[in-house]
């Protein structure tokens, strides 16, 4: 058993509702709605428009900077490019496609002659043109970790901890497409130049460690399976690495700082697809459960199916459904509408009709501490949450929150049901803000002294 | 099939859903780690433990409600914490205590230390030490006159009128009395005179038990602070063989109660396992400074209340190491 990381928390992981269910194929739906953002960094341009023919895999949004390509995941017309509402809140520019349910392969998708020849480079080249991000939910472009990583990462690390409750896709891919997953890791050894990569797994998948074993032993892939310990947040990044390796990323650091690479189980097959077929992302598994979906079931869709046709897929909603969530429990956003697509990143689609939420009217800290003894971070969530409702950001600052990655371990785990993560995604805000604020003002008053200088010199 | 357009649904921050553990839940197995004490005293005192328990949490539950009534706060006694303050007002009372006295100290306790404050969380020392501190110098006479439960068995029963006093061993141990003391096997099941909750170290060890195994406590505090007064009173016998001096000053006085009921109170003890170590020993330290060298006989009380006063200090200086700050650097970012 691999070590572990200081604190989380160990919620009842539902799982069972779905982790023995095969995924299943969502009938196309009529429309797919994609939006231009579903990445981290800026959003993509469109490149078509109302009324173009697009077919599978064709590239319709180009990225700028720190980003990934989109792909059309159907074929059919497009019927309207306009904001749609996004799983990230509020409306972005989005794709909407009528689909012809032809199934037409874009050209554009050429696999490879020979995968296992390719240089390095044209196997990131290949990465980068599928569009893949980290689809954990971070949505990191996985090329730009893998191009800045080569040489510094000695550690290569798949993400299959899959902590957070609900969520089993990553499981079930482990079962029925474990050659995928060990294919690209052995292709993510080659690019990193590394003799093994190495898989987490959390100990409540023994079936998925022993499917992957037996591939591995199949096809004497330099990959290695490690069991971790149940608890959340294990999948959290930096508490992988602190898992496998026993070093700790530094504050505002990335794993690489200390040699690590991380990739989700389904970016990993994703790379293999790409490098194997070409094959961009046009496809995401969906874990659909919660209290209330009639059936809960694991899906594989098209990028941008509207998470209605999932629940619909699986029953509909219960009677009494107050909250839409995409993600997990503990990280996922709430909806306020079934519009919305399933993006790269959506690992879930939660649905609660009981009282999950367990609010009480007028919560009051009760100093147990509680919350300490459970932050992965280290940081003292009771005293965070009296700066940050004070506007106190200095304290906040030196409260290190910004080290703060929103697990939602403190919450999950304080008897007096403060509104702890909701506090500190309000308080990093603020502190954003006024450091923005703070570094525009001495740009501006730099420029000031000089043009004051400037004037100064010509004066003379 | 569902009507998706007109659907109910809210948008929260997550996480979206919580754990059981509530503060009602957790105020409930401090009642229930109270309750083998309680019925000691019901035993060794008579009926009357249990009546003066009663009263006193009726009393310190009134109090909180009607604050937060006249002062228009929401409604707080649901949360039991009053109950908890009530019951532990009463344990550190003498069992002979007048009714109107301990509602008096619970007014003190609950108006005066915890909800002038702002409620629960936010005293800053133990409410129910900091009420029976007041009655204490107030009523001196009366908070320290002790019945001997052994000479008073049949009297017991009902009334305690003509009750025979006696000493606490806290005293006879002050006095070097070690041959009036009570024998150990006494001391631990708890047939002496002394408070009304505080005499079976057995079963206080008990409830203490329950609330470590729940997770409500951490062990830090309890086993610091006990481990503190035994090699203290180990090491510096002021009577009798080492041995027994350490153990009549571990059992005796209140120390069981105050190491695993009072000092691990929530408000007011450190939040880090680490600072709950330096306030354990810190209350150990304290308690026996006061049994050596203070006037008063035990020093339990006060030393749980004047470590209070360092919480903020203790949590300064015991923030958990940052994440991803190894020691090394720390040293290079010194040197530069």
């Amino acid at each position: 058993m691999a070590q572990a990381f200081f604190g989380g928390v160990h919620p009842h992981d539902m799982k069972a509702a779905t982790n023995e269910k095969a995924i299943e194929q969502l009938a196309p739906p009529a429309e797919v709605v994609i939006p231009m953002s579903m990445h981290f960094g800026a959003p993509c341009t469109p490149l078509v428009k109302a009324g173009d023919h697009v077919k599978v895999g064709q590239k319709i949004g180009e990225f700028r900077g720190l980003g990934a390509p989109i792909h059309a995941s159907v074929s059919g017309k497009v019927k309207v490019v306009e904001p749609r509402p996004y799983s990230m809140g509020g409306n972005m520019m989005s794709v909407v496609i009528e689909n012809d349910f032809q199934d037409e392969l874009s050209e554009e998708v050429q696999a490879p002659a020979n995968p296992d020849a390719l240089t390095v480079d044209e196997m990131v080249e290949l990465v980068k043109n599928a569009g893949i991000v980290g689809m954990g939910g971070a949505t990191f472009p996985t090329h730009v970790k893998i191009s800045g990583g080569i040489g510094k990462v000695d550690t290569v690390i798949i993400n299959g901890a899959e902590c957070e409750p609900y969520i089993t896709g990553d499981h079930r891919t482990m079962l029925e497409r474990p050659e995928e997953i060990i294919g690209g890791a052995t292709y993510l050894a080659k690019m990193f130049g590394v003799d093994r990569v190495i898989i987490g797994v959390e100990d409540n998948k023994q079936n998925g460690i022993d499917a992957m074993n037996k591939v591995i032993a199949e096809k004497k892939a330099p990959v290695v399976v490690e069991a971790l310990r149940c608890r959340y947040p294990q999948g959290g990044e930096k508490q992988l690495c602190q898992a496998i390796t026993g070093k700790q990323v530094p504050p505002g650091g990335l794993p690489s700082n200390i040699g690590c690479a991380v990739f989700n189980i389904n970016t990993t097959c994703a790379i293999y697809r790409a490098i194997t077929q070409g094959m961009p992302v046009v496809r995401k598994i969906v874990t659909v459960s919660g209290s209330g979906v009639v059936e809960p079931k694991n899906i594989e869709c098209p990028i941008g199916t509207p998470v209605s046709c999932l629940f619909d897929a699986c029953g509909g909603l219960k009677e009494g459904t107050y909250k839409l969530v995409m993600g997990g429990p503990m990280m996922g956003m709430a909806q306020y509408t079934a519009d919305v697509p399933v993006g790269k990143g959506t690992g879930a689609m939660l649905a609660f009709c009981e009282n999950e939420e367990q609010t009480v009217a007028h919560p009051q800290c009760i100093r147990c501490g509680k919350c300490v003894a459970a932050c992965p971070m280290h940081l003292e969530p009771l005293f965070m949450y009296q700066y940050a409702s004070r506007d106190m950001l200095d304290e906040l600052n030196d409260a290190h929150i910004m080290d703060c990655m929103e697990c939602g371990a403190c919450a999950y785990a304080c008897p007096a049901r403060m509104h702890l993560t909701h506090m500190f995604k309000y308080g990093k805000q603020k502190l954003k803000d006024k450091q923005m604020a703070e570094k525009a003002a001495a740009e501006a008053k730099k420029a000031a002294e000089a043009a004051k200088a400037e004037k100064e010199v010509a004066a003379k | 099939m569902t009507d998706y357009k007109n659907l109910k649904l809210i948008a929260t921050s997550s996480p979206h859903i919580r754990g059981n553990e509530t503060t009602r839940s957790i105020m409930l197995d401090v009642i229930i780690a109270l309750c083998p004490a309680l019925l000691f005293a019901c035993f060794n005192f008579g009926f009357r433990a249990l009546t003066v328990t009663a009263v006193s949490v009726i009393g310190c539950v009134f109090w909180e409600w009607l604050y937060r009534k006249l002062m228009k706060k929401p409604q707080s006694v649901g949360d039991l914490s009053a109950v908890v303050t009530g019951m532990l007002l009463a344990f550190v009372s003498p069992v002979t205590i007048p009714y109107w006295m301990i509602l008096v100290g619970g007014f003190f306790s609950i108006i005066l230390v915890k909800q002038l404050f702002g409620g629960i969380g936010c005293n800053f020392v133990n409410p129910a030490l900091a009420g029976r501190a007041i009655l204490l110098a107030s009523y001196a006479g009366t908070m320290t006159s002790w019945i001997d439960p052994i000479s008073n068995k049949a009297a017991l029963i009902g009334s305690n009128a003509d009750a025979v006093t006696t000493a606490t061993p806290m005293a006879l141990l002050k006095s070097g009395a070690m041959e009036s003391l009570p024998s150990l096997p006494n001391m631990f099941v708890g047939s002496i005179a002394g408070s009304l909750g505080e005499v079976s170290a057995i079963a206080l060890l008990l409830g203490g038990a329950y609330l470590i195994w729940r997770k409500v406590i951490n062990w830090q505090t309890p086993v610091a602070y006990i481990a503190t007064v035994a090699v203290l009173t180990f090491l510096f016998p002021r009577y009798g063989t080492n041995v027994e001096w350490m153990l009549y000053n571990v059992l005796g006085g209140g120390l069981m109660l105050g190491a695993f009921f009072m000092a691990t109170d929530y408000a007011t003890s450190p939040v880090t396992k680490k600072g709950q170590l330096i306030f354990g020993v810190g209350c150990g330290l304290f308690t026996v400074m006061i049994r050596y060298f203070g006037s008063y006989n035990e020093g339990v009380c006060y030393s749980i209340m004047v470590m209070n006063l360092f919480v903020a200090l203790i949590d300064k200086h015991t923030k958990p190491a940052r994440f991803g700050v190894v020691k090394s650097d720390k040293k290079e970012a010194a040197a530069k």
